[in-house]
């Protein structure tokens, strides 16, 4: 028997539907918001209906933004010839997060994946393909993750990319920095050792 | 119940926020799947990739429940392949096939064989023919072998040069030729040459066969169509065919 009013348990339920949240643990997080609910709750409440007015996702590139197209997209002061191909917006997060990539970006949406039934018409390859043929890109950086599907679908659109004129590249696989050689798996540690370069 | 064996990952699914769903090839018990906790976070997530041989240990209160997994890495070849776009696909597609075997069923035969397709996929020259003998291998195992032997036809076991798309039987030239148009080229590694010696042209004809019989006997069966990686590679192998020809 519910302890508290139908609101507030819709509220419990649906944030322990939340990665990282069960029955409990949403509980707590509406205890605690109640409690400072002027601070926390109604701005929170009012974050999440803007957010859920204006969020959209960016024709260009598959970002999730507030704007189409994304702020990433329409920065004129970002690298419009080099492109990062990612899987997931996740993964653009984490990039800029970095900060180590001055270009633009496409999102595929997922990775080729036999098991799951996911084909190339399933993902945002046909307009990456356009992307690079009209707007003069020059180099293209596959960073997919370091998995089978992932590097599946890298190797994919390297073929599909093909006699476009665009170099490409592909993030690194190995050693992560401060990573000690005894505690890294065999599978890293056979991959790093096959992609080792002069130094 | 429990039991211990060396198993090859096929695949391995996301289970929840950190768990995984592990499709196994083993030795003694088959295609087995298991939950493995925490098998879709960093700890594991490396090891729990399509190709990897594991030492695997299965437990569940019932032999019929799903069971969980605790494995140990003891062959990491996903990692080595991710380098060469055309034995990355080989992989995608020897797994994606191997999926059609029977669950809980043991093929130790095919085990091997599969092990042996797994080991040889760094070199290229090798592979693509080891690859349709296994795939004629799986069909045999699962009861829709090829009767490659003798003329189909006429009983003849000479000049045995093609195959019939409807039975699978050889059919030698004599009997074959005025149906030609209507028949496989039966590439000769199938009966007996060693796989090193079989031609691209012939390991592509032997790809469009075996696709042709896992097709019909195996997967449209069960309402399914021969994997996407498994046409994507075939489709490769065709393109190297020709570009060696040409």
């Amino acid at each position: 028997m519910p302890v508290t009013g139908p609101e507030i348990e819709r509220l419990i339920q649906l944030l322990s539907k939340l990665p990282g949240l069960g029955p409990r643990s949403a509980r707590r997080a509406v205890l605690q918001l109640i409690k400072k609910k002027e601070t926390l709750l109604a701005p929170l409440a009012v974050a999440m209906a803007d957010a859920a007015e204006k969020a959209c996702i960016c024709s260009i590139c598959g970002n999730v933004d507030t704007q189409d197209p994304c702020a990433i997209c329409s920065d004129p002061t970002r690298e419009p010839t080099t492109l990062c191909v990612v899987e997931e917006v996740g993964d653009l997060w984490a990039l800029e997060r970095a900060g180590v990539h001055k270009g633009r970006y496409h999102v595929l949406g997922g990775v080729l994946s036999a098991l799951d039934g996911v084909g190339p018409n399933d993902l945002n390859i046909g307009s990456l393909a356009e992307r690079v043929e009209k707007n003069g890109i020059k180099e293209v950086i596959l960073a997919m993750n370091a998995t089978v599907d992932g590097q599946t679908t890298a190797h994919y659109i390297t073929d599909r990319l093909e006699g476009l004129g665009v170099t490409i590249s592909r993030l690194a696989h190995g050693v992560p920095v401060g990573g000690e050689l005894d505690y890294l798996d065999d599978g890293t540690l056979a991959a790093a050792m096959k992609s080792r370069r002069p130094f | 119940m429990e039991w211990r064996d060396e198993g090859i990952i096929l695949s391995a699914r996301s289970y929840g926020e950190s768990g995984a769903i592990l499709e196994l090839f083993t030795r003694e018990h088959g295609r087995h799947l298991g939950l493995v906790r925490g098998g879709a976070g960093r700890r594991h997530k490396s090891s729990l990739q399509a190709g990897n041989s594991l030492a695997a240990h299965w437990r569940a209160r019932l032999s019929e429940h799903l069971g969980t997994y605790t494995a140990e890495l003891m062959k990491p070849r996903a990692g080595l392949l991710m380098e060469d776009a055309f034995s990355l696909m080989g992989l995608s597609a020897a797994c994606a096939v191997a999926g059609i075997i029977p669950e809980r069923e043991a093929h130790p035969a095919l085990y091997e064989g599969f092990e042996l397709l797994l080991d040889t996929m760094d070199d290229p020259d090798i592979w693509p023919a080891v690859f349709v003998r296994w795939e004629l291998g799986l069909l045999q195992e699962l009861g829709f072998g090829l009767d490659l032997g003798q003329c189909a036809a006429t009983g003849s076991r000479d000049d045995l040069v093609y195959i019939s798309p409807r039975s699978g039987g050889a059919v030698s030239r004599e009997a074959g030729d005025p149906y030609k148009e209507r028949l496989f080229r039966l590439p000769q590694f199938l009966i007996g040459a060693q796989a090193g010696a079989a031609t691209p042209d012939d390991v592509a004809e032997g790809f469009r066969i075996t696709g042709h019989f896992l097709d019909r006997h195996l997967f449209t069966p069960h309402g399914r169509h021969l994997p996407d990686a498994r046409i994507r590679l075939a489709e490769r192998v065709f393109t190297r065919s020709r570009a060696v020809a040409n």
